[in-house]
């Protein structure tokens, strides 16, 4: 165990309130963003923080998510520190600003309470607002927890605004199983976050006496190459998030890694997903080794840059993978799953498990420890009988 | 646990704040809302877990160990002891004997107090999510009463936080465990 700088407080915080809380103590200088359930919370706290001083930022009320998203954008090109929150519709509303703060190298940070999309309408949590805004060059992270949330946050205002990374980063908590649970949260002393997070140096602010442009006009003969100068920065991003993570564990004690494992040793099956789902799929797989079954959890921390390395070095040599996803990509199957089976297709025979997909826990469904555990029976079975194209459901009423 | 209430009523308050105090005390707590858009009036839930290691389960409570009842009308809507764990406990804000309500309902154990005559007494109103903390501590001393100020202060302010310490302390006197 590593010496912890400062002292940690143990209180009862809200999921919300984690992320407000690092929002606080990474001395953001403005936040722009529109309430939606379930991220509301979130941002009703840091306007109370700003209105009574706990936190001096100018607080841009906009009209839209799409204006939130502009509005950060404008700022961070100022160089400022910058926050937005959102969460399922909102999210998709900002989706056409998303690429831009990639394209432009600006280290925008967002929290998202992930939620499902309409229609029907439903506020509850999924990823099937992550899954639509995979692509928008954004460095983007799942939380499992309160703690997780508030220690990643930070996590993401350190990596994003390295001047060797300069890229906006996202922190996913599900919406409702994270936003809205009261648990204990161990809070650092301020000394030691602004130590791992000193006042953000923009290399390129814009300033009236020396004038740029920035994300003008890219003809045909340029744009080429300035999406392969996005793609080596977030490539080159991977490397500076381990680092991250490193100095975190040195500052704070707890560890984070691309990927994640629970039991995974010597297993024959591992169950992979993302979010907060893993902890109860952890009691899920405690059940069954107590019965003598070799089954491991696998949980995905970094889903963008997608950390192909790590994923092959878990699940390498490993009977069957499992994976276990909120979201649906219609007409192909689970997304998730389609990226861990083209992560593994390289392995050679013999080391590449077989992969089984279900998609469940959409628009909020709960899924019990008890329904991991028949997870895991139904993959064995479509292991014996062969049944590995496709997905299925989980706790399906038909 | 898991509190039965209407919304407006604060059972998700009542879960949070005792989740403070669980907390404060240094054991390990979660509160969560029934999650979703709730309307005042409808019957609404909360969930409580209580424990002195880490709580890794994050799922809504199917069988809980105790059912608090803040709004007795619910008792014959939804009928929230139906699921409760065997030899579990019920705390019922009623004008109604514990006898009645064991009878009736086949609870094995049951907490009651006329919380909502407290409330309009001391608050002024018929909100009784703290009065019933009082009556959930008599029945399970799983925080001490005094864990609830700093959670009460931090919620209410001046004022009207030591009214609802009042009404809490008076329901958990009045409360009788059967």
């Amino acid at each position: 165990m590593n010496e912890v700088k400062g002292m940690s407080r143990k209180v009862a915080l809200e999921g919300s309130h984690a992320v407000s809380e690092a929002v606080r103590m990474a001395d953001v200088d403005v936040v722009a963003a529109y309430p939606i359930t379930p991220q509301t919370h979130i941002v009703e706290r840091i306007a109370e923080m700003v209105a009574n001083g706990e936190l001096d930022a100018e607080f841009i009320c906009v009209e839209s998510e799409h204006s939130a998203m502009s509005a950060v954008v404008g700022a961070a090109a100022c160089g400022a520190r910058v926050f937005t929150c959102t969460a399922g519709q909102g999210l998709e509303l900002m989706h056409e600003v998303l690429f831009v703060p990639s394209a432009m190298r600006l280290p925008v940070v967002a929290a998202i309470a992930n939620r499902a999309l309409s229609a029907p309408l439903n506020v509850w949590g999924d990823h099937s607002d992550a899954m639509a805004v995979r692509d928008c060059g954004w460095i983007q992270m799942f939380a499992e927890n309160a703690q997780q949330a508030f220690d990643l946050m930070l996590c993401a205002y350190r990596v994003a605004e390295r001047p060797d990374v300069l890229l906006p980063a996202m922190v996913h908590l599900d919406g409702f199983h994270v936003s809205h649970v009261v648990e204990p949260v161990l809070l650092p002393e301020e000394g030691a976050v602004r130590e791992f997070l000193p006042p953000s140096e923009y290399p390129f602010p814009l300033d009236p006496d020396r004038p740029v442009s920035m994300g003008c006009y890219g003809p045909p003969y340029i744009y080429t190459e300035v999406k392969k100068a996005q793609e080596v920065a977030i490539e080159n991003a991977y490397e500076k998030i381990l680092e991250t993570f490193k100095e975190f564990k040195e500052v704070f004690g707890r560890e984070y890694r691309p990927v994640e494992t629970y039991r995974a040793e010597g297993a024959d099956i591992l169950l992979l997903m993302m979010g907060s789902y893993s902890e109860t799929a952890a009691l899920a797989v405690d059940a069954l080794r107590e019965h003598g079954e070799s089954v491991g959890l696998v949980k995905l921390r970094l889903w963008r840059p997608f950390p192909f390395e790590e994923v092959c070095r878990a699940l390498r040599g490993v009977e069957v993978v499992c994976v276990f996803e909120r979201a649906l990509s219609f007409g192909m199957g689970g997304p998730l799953c389609s990226e861990v089976r083209a992560a593994l297709y390289h392995l050679p025979e013999g080391k590449r498990p077989k992969v089984v997909s279900f998609v469940g826990g959409l628009g909020g469904r709960d899924v019990r420890a008890e329904e991991f555990e028949n997870v895991l029976r139904r993959t064995k079975e479509r292991v014996s009988s062969g049944e590995l194209e496709g997905f299925e459901f989980v706790g399906l009423r038909e | 646990m898991r509190i039965h209430g209407r919304g407006g009523q604060g059972g998700v308050t009542l879960a949070e704040l005792v989740a403070h105090a669980a907390i404060s005390e240094g054991k390990y707590a979660q509160s969560m809302p029934s999650f979703g858009p709730e309307r005042r009036g409808a019957p609404v839930l909360a969930f409580l877990r209580i424990s002195d290691s880490p709580i890794r389960v994050r799922t809504e409570i199917k069988e809980p160990d105790v059912v608090v009842v803040l709004d007795p009308t619910l008792l014959d809507i939804v009928n929230p002891t139906k699921d409760l764990k065997e030899g579990g406990l019920a705390v019922v804000n009623t004008k109604r004997s514990g006898e009645e309500i064991k009878e009736k309902y086949e609870v094995e154990r049951v907490a009651f107090v006329d919380a909502s005559s407290i409330a309009k007494e001391i608050l002024g109103r018929n909100i009784v999510n703290t009065t019933m903390i009082g009556a959930l501590l008599k029945a399970r001393g799983i925080v001490k009463l005094e864990s609830l100020e700093e959670p009460l202060q931090e919620r209410f302010g001046d004022g009207l936080a030591e009214k609802n310490m009042r009404a809490m302390r008076e329901a958990y006197e009045r409360t009788n465990v059967f």
